[in-house]
């Protein structure tokens, strides 16, 4: 079976660039931008869903935590085509990247919290490292940056009916 | 999103509709807690079958509102919960804390 789509091992296409200003009104926007982008990746509906989640709350954690809810604060929001090989498949996925100029991260408040406690607040980076295959947090340049990637699952071989 | 009230036997039913994120959540947290704290309704049901997706700030303003209904010894029940409202509960562990039903009648009669 040939599987290499001619990009693999490691490649990857710019799918959408979204400079956006820090505001909660901006995040229906978002998810339908990144909908559509999981739609034309041909991911399933629940993982389209669980990468749209996904950002939604890392650009949440942008608004409320790194800009404070100061409104008017650049973010970009930055999606890609992955390809990469594994076990001489091609594998295809979505790589998502956040950059924003706000405060950096408290290494404490990006270890999540336990589930046990029934108690408001601290569920978004619990739902993106539930749902993403990585999730990595970094500063660069005075700005953070939030990757994620979410490899769709290689397509089962097709199966010759029996008798053939 | 849109939230209209209905009253019914006593109690308040929240219909509520489009997306429950960190812009409009503030929103049904207000009517919310405004009928569990101030309003002092017995029960209010959270009606989410228009709900096309919730977040977790959506997700931390009903936990806010369980645990004041418990406090005021009402009842808070949701009932109409889309797919994606439902994974977001099974994401947070929470499907078992609330009171969930699956339409208006069975809500109503329990």
């Amino acid at each position: 079976m040939d599987s290499s789509c001619g990009k693999c091992a490691f490649h990857s296409e710019l799918l959408l660039k979204l400079q956006l200003e820090s505001n909660p009104e901006a995040l229906g926007l978002v998810r339908a931008a990144v909908e559509r982008a999981t739609e034309i990746l041909h991911f399933p509906e629940e993982e389209s869903r669980a990468i749209v989640r996904s950002v939604d709350e890392a650009l949440a954690n942008v608004i409320c935590h790194a800009y404070q809810g100061k409104t008017g604060q650049p973010i970009e929001v930055t999606c890609r085509h992955l390809h990469r090989t594994q076990n001489d498949v091609c594998v295809s996925g979505i790589e998502i990247v956040l950059q924003d100029s706000g405060a950096p991260a408290n290494p404490a408040e990006l270890k999540g919290r336990s589930l046990d406690e029934v108690r408001p607040g601290g569920l978004g980076l619990h739902f993106m490292r539930q749902s993403m295959d990585e999730v990595v947090f970094s500063r660069k340049k005075g700005k953070n940056q939030l990757r994620l990637v979410k490899y769709l699952a290689p397509a089962a071989p097709a199966v010759a009916p029996e008798g053939e | 999103m849109q939230i209209a009230a209905r009253a019914i036997k006593g109690w308040t039913i929240l219909d509520l509709s489009g997306d429950i994120d960190l812009a409009h959540s503030p929103a049904m947290r207000k009517a919310l807690l405004g009928e569990i704290k101030e309003k002092h309704t017995p029960k209010v049901f959270l009606n989410l079958k228009n709900v096309r997706y919730i977040d977790s700030s959506g997700i931390a303003s009903l936990v806010e509102g369980l645990k004041a209904s418990r406090d005021q010894g009402s009842r808070l029940i949701l009932y109409g919960l889309s797919t994606s409202v439902r994974e977001v509960m099974q994401l947070s562990r929470l499907q078992k804390i609330f009171e969930i039903y699956e339409d208006e009648e069975q809500a109503l009669t329990s």
